[in-house]
């Protein structure tokens, strides 16, 4: 998921990045204002979780790749807008050191993974908890739904950023200019694959981790509670 | 032991275990990602590398490009793999001290 240079023409690369900078602002607002210094050390640990989680690409036999990405697992934990630093650092750091997603796309890949997976999976999750408490099983399912359809919603803008590029970038002669697969080969190839398989890689990881967390340190996962 | 100090240990067996996501897709035969196609796939994919992308493909040149060293390109899967988990070691370090510097910024003191 993580969109290389070249793939996106500079219109929608630009444009994602003037749509995060305020994101990014704005976060840095939220989190000055609700964030606690004794969290800090677990903000440091879920960027480090979802750098290192990035790396265990699993295999379609025969076919391509893909990840889980622990966005929504740091959302559950820290919030929305601390998880939208982490993730964000996660990428940047990926982009800069490993060449894994381009530079030109940082503002794109950040909006899908680091934006769209952290918000979305933040929400399902605390609706399908609801008032549960904090040790109850139906938050280890909400966990599982959220990483699933986090990611997948992740996937999605992803393939539309792809998809869209045809449109914008061909050539008199029929040729494109930056990725050439259009929305009709983009959008079903991208969700078939994480609909079948990645999302239930996100889902597992995540409900895992606080399937764990409920045992091991409930305070944990109070946190957001009182942060928001 | 305290819970962050038992999650770090996970992330340092993370780290280790890092290279099954190196293997198992060498196992299956799976190619890259969808999407994250290097510029000479492109040929036989469609019979041409489109422009713009071969243009800005090459904009940046990461110190340890696929989790791997320079010139290390050649080298067998033990090797990489290596390399693999040093870059897991490396880019978990960064990472978690940008948050911290970040965190530590930001976050209110009580």
């Amino acid at each position: 998921m993580h969109i290389p240079d070249g793939y996106l023409g500079p219109q929608t690369s630009g444009m994602m990045y003037a749509v995060m900078l305020p994101i990014w602002a704005f976060a840095a607002k939220i989190v000055k204002k609700t964030l606690k210094a004794k969290q800090v050390p677990l903000l440091a640990i879920a960027a480090a979780f979802s750098f290192v989680i990035m790396m265990f690409n699993v295999p379609i036999p025969g076919g391509t790749t893909g990840h889980a990405v622990g966005a929504v697992l740091a959302a559950i934990l820290l919030g929305p807008w601390a998880a939208c630093i982490a993730v964000t650092v996660a990428l940047v750091v990926q982009a800069l050191l490993f060449g894994d997603g381009g530079i030109t796309a940082i503002g794109a890949n950040c909006f899908n993974m680091a934006f769209i997976e952290v918000f979305a999976g933040y929400y399902i999750y605390k609706i399908i908890s609801g008032s549960s408490g904090v040790t109850s099983g139906r938050r280890i399912v909400a966990a599982g739904v959220a990483g699933y359809l986090g990611l997948n919603l992740a996937a999605f803008t992803t393939a539309v950023m792809f998809g869209i590029q045809p449109l914008m970038h061909t050539t008199a002669d029929g040729r494109s200019l930056y990725c050439p697969y259009g929305l009709n080969v983009a959008i079903p190839v991208m969700m078939a694959e994480h609909l079948l398989v990645f999302g239930w890689i996100e889902a597992i990881v995540t409900a895992l981790v606080i399937k764990y967390l409920q045992k091991e340190d409930p305070s944990l996962l109070q946190a957001t509670q009182e942060v928001r | 032991m305290k819970t962050t100090t038992k999650l770090w240990i996970g992330i340092g067996v993370l780290a280790l275990l890092s290279p099954l996501g190196l293997l198992l897709p060498e196992y299956f035969k799976s190619g890259d990602a969808w999407g994250e196609w290097g510029i000479e796939a492109f040929g036989e994919m469609i019979g041409y590398i489109p422009r713009g992308l071969d243009k800005l493909s090459a904009l940046w040149s990461a110190p340890f490009a696929d989790y791997a060293f320079k010139g290390w390109e050649e080298k067998g899967l033990r090797d990489l793999s290596f390399a693999y988990i040093i870059s897991a070691v490396i880019g978990i370090a960064v990472t978690a001290c940008v948050v911290l510097l970040i965190g530590r910024l930001l976050s209110r003191k009580k």
